[in-house]
């Protein structure tokens, strides 16, 4: 019986030991940022292979989303009589929801399990401890750039996915299924309004950027340098910043949409 | 403490380190004379490294002073730290190089973040780090194209890129053919005796250490187990040392971890 | 070479995503840069909004000329209490201007349709609309019918 509030109580202070580390390495990553030397190009990599490198499977995703969700709503919307309401479903859904958190989670496979390796294997090749030992804070050259490409991309990355999407429920309903062009572009015009739903979605989706990345890079630098150490930060980044997506999402969306 | 006219370069003074319940130094002293290299040796983990990262700032001691140059490392702030950094150079056991810049930039980076050299005069300190490592051709390659041996020779130009007065080398020797050992050994000795460097090597490779080194310490259980010239260590009464340097199978660091006896464990229960 | 493919190719992600952000805006959710169109506001009330909400479209003969910007309580007459604002273009409206709530659709979205009158003058910036009204209520429509049945009945 005592063994077991031992160990709840063990469990509990090295969850908080860790939430404190990557607070620590948050902070000291971005703190004093933009002097480094170099930084913007540092940036513009980083920028590279995070956002530009993800484009193709988020715009595939959207797209396909798009159209199922065209689909599947207009299946939906017929049975009502209301099938000119699609062009606003498609939208609300993906602007509102589908957009920032697929995109997140998408994200968080791809770029958020690369940048752990990438980081974790720099510390199991003894990269980080050579650069500090010349003198150059891995945190600031290695840390925050990533860290500030994942705050710019995601946003970016789910904007495009909604916007892709959008095209793609027009390229199903209006194309294919013969919804009037007109109503699919008015009355989503309608619906949507810039300032509670475009707005609060990238707002998301900038929350979501962080939560990704700083997990990612978290799990990266405080792995075990040795191989099986990188493979469990890699699958940890995964889990934990999906999990940390969809449950961010759910605060969000109720703080944002849930008060009538 | 007046430390400037003394002959050694680093001094090492009751120092105490432990990670977590773990005592990996214990109290111990040890002086690091200028212009020779000085190997440190001791069985498989008792920390050698960590001694290294030690005088390199990116640890801190319990207890205890590591007097470097003069100054006392735990002890600086961070851009006296930076400043006393650029005159260490290290080679890590794995070159350590970093993965996304080329031989060249890699020589570069340390020039890059301590001097505000002009492009042209890198160049020309670059090409030279690499040829005294006889790699000057392959400065436009990226280190996963390096061979190992290729690699530890352009960390340790890097290491050498700021002129430094000491230069770490941690474990240089280990799983090295023997050419690239070869190479290695005496690029070691040559570039301490010509740029009158200060030189550690960690290892425990007995013999190629014994042959360059001028003093050696041995480190074990947490303290110095033995000290002195080669030749004097090869000489030596104690049975540790004895052990180390012969290379003993048994000894007082015995062949059997700690368990029970042999007859009991087959004959008795199973467990 | 290699750094200049990065650089462009960075260059046309974030270009991406700024186009993207314009065709949320503009197309997707009907942003329009004459926002800053005057408008002036007109109240009027109900006995029953239904489930109008702001942002719900003013119309006259079907076409926009407004939006629903806020709904309250009239605690006096507890009634609700909707401000619409109006377009400055369209400023010839009635004083006996009807104002009901309408339905969009048979699922559709309830928004106010003005009616004009035949008076003389015209209602300006925060006027009341008096003649309202209110949305039709299933349960009144349902209550009603079987009022006016039992009725017949009789």
């Amino acid at each position: 019986m005592i063994s077991f509030f031992r160990r709840l109580g063990q469990t509990g202070l090295s969850i908080l030991e860790v939430f404190g580390r990557s607070g620590l390495i948050l902070v000291q990553s971005l703190i004093v940022w933009p002097s480094i030397r170099g930084g913007v190009p540092l940036l513009i990599q980083q920028l590279y292979s995070i956002g530009v490198l993800s484009l193709v499977i988020v715009v595939v995703s959207g797209l396909f989303i798009g159209m199922v969700l065209g689909l599947q709503g207009y299946t939906i919307l017929v049975a009502y009589g209301s099938e000119s309401a699609i062009g606003q479903m498609v939208a609300l859904t993906l602007v509102r929801e589908l957009g920032p958190v697929v995109t997140g989670l998408l994200f968080a496979g791809r770029a958020g399990s690369a940048l752990a390796a990438e980081i974790g294997l720099m510390k199991a090749t003894e990269q980080l401890s050579g650069m500090e030992m010349i003198g150059v804070d891995p945190l600031h050259r290695i840390v925050a750039p990533r860290l500030l490409a994942g705050f710019i991309s995601l946003p970016l990355l789910a904007m495009i996915f909604s916007a892709v999407g959008v095209w793609g429920g027009y390229l199903v309903g209006v194309d294919w299924l013969g919804v009037y062009e007109g109503s699919y572009w008015g009355n989503m015009q309608d619906a949507v309004s810039f300032s509670d739903d475009v707005v609060n979605g990238i707002i998301k989706s900038v929350v979501f950027g962080f939560v990704v990345s700083w997990i990612a890079v978290f799990q990266g630098y405080d792995c075990m340098p040795t191989s099986e150490g990188i493979g469990q930060a890699t699958t940890k980044t995964v889990v934990y910043s999906s999990l940390a997506v969809l449950g961010v999402d759910f605060i969000l969306t109720a703080v944002m949409f849930g008060s009538f | 403490m007046n430390l400037a006219a003394s002959d050694n370069y680093i001094e090492i003074r009751n120092l105490r380190f432990s990670r977590g319940d773990r005592v990996i130094y214990d109290d111990i002293n040890l002086d690091i004379p200028r212009g020779k290299v000085t190997a440190i040796m001791g069985p498989s983990g008792t920390g050698k490294t960590t001694l290294l990262k030690l005088i390199g700032g990116q640890l801190c001691p319990d207890r205890g002073a590591i007097i470097v140059d003069g100054e006392n490392i735990p002890e600086l702030s961070r851009s006296e730290l930076f400043n006393a950094r650029s005159k260490m150079g290290m080679l890590f056991q794995s070159g350590a190089l970093f993965t996304d810049l080329t031989v060249f930039d890699n020589v570069a980076f340390p020039l890059r973040v301590h001097t505000k050299l002009s492009e042209v005069m890198i160049r020309d300190l670059v090409l030279m780090k690499l040829h005294a490592v006889g790699l000057r051709g392959a400065r436009g390659l990226m280190p996963n194209e390096l061979s190992g041996g290729m690699a530890r020779r352009v960390a340790l130009a890097r290491a050498i890129a700021l002129d430094p007065k000491i230069v770490m080398y941690d474990e240089p020797f280990t799983g090295q053919d023997p050419i690239a050992m070869g190479v290695l050994v005496q690029l070691i000795r040559l570039i301490n005796d010509a740029l009158g460097l200060t030189s550690i090597v960690v290892s425990h490779d007995v013999q190629e250490a014994a042959s360059i080194a001028d003093y050696i310490y041995i480190v074990a259980n947490a303290r110095v187990i033995g000290q002195g010239a080669p030749q004097e260590l090869m000489r030596s009464q104690s049975p540790m040392v004895q052990q180390f340097m012969q290379g003993m199978p048994d000894g007082p660091v015995p062949f059997h971890f700690p368990v029970q006896n042999y007859q009991d464990d087959l004959l008795g229960d199973l467990s | 070479m290699r750094i200049r493919t990065v650089e462009i190719s960075v260059g046309v992600f974030m270009l991406a995503g700024i186009l993207a952000l314009l065709v949320l805006a503009l197309q997707v959710s009907g942003l329009s840069f004459d926002n800053n169109r005057k408008s002036y506001s007109l109240y009027a009330k109900f006995d029953n909004i239904g489930s109008l909400a702001t942002r719900s479209k003013v119309t006259i003969a079907g076409v926009t000329v407004g939006r629903v910007t806020e709904i309250s309580l009239d605690n006096d007459e507890h009634m609700g209490l909707i401000k619409m604002e109006i377009d400055t273009d369209v400023s010839n409206l009635t004083t006996d201007t009807a104002a009901s709530i309408l339905t969009n659709g048979l699922l559709g979205e309830k928004y106010i349709g003005l009616s004009t009158g035949a008076d003389e003058e015209y209602l300006v910036d925060g006027d009341v609309i008096e003649d309202t009204q209110s949305a039709l209520v299933l349960e009144e429509l349902i209550g009603q019918f079987l009022f006016s049945e039992v009725n017949a009945e009789e």
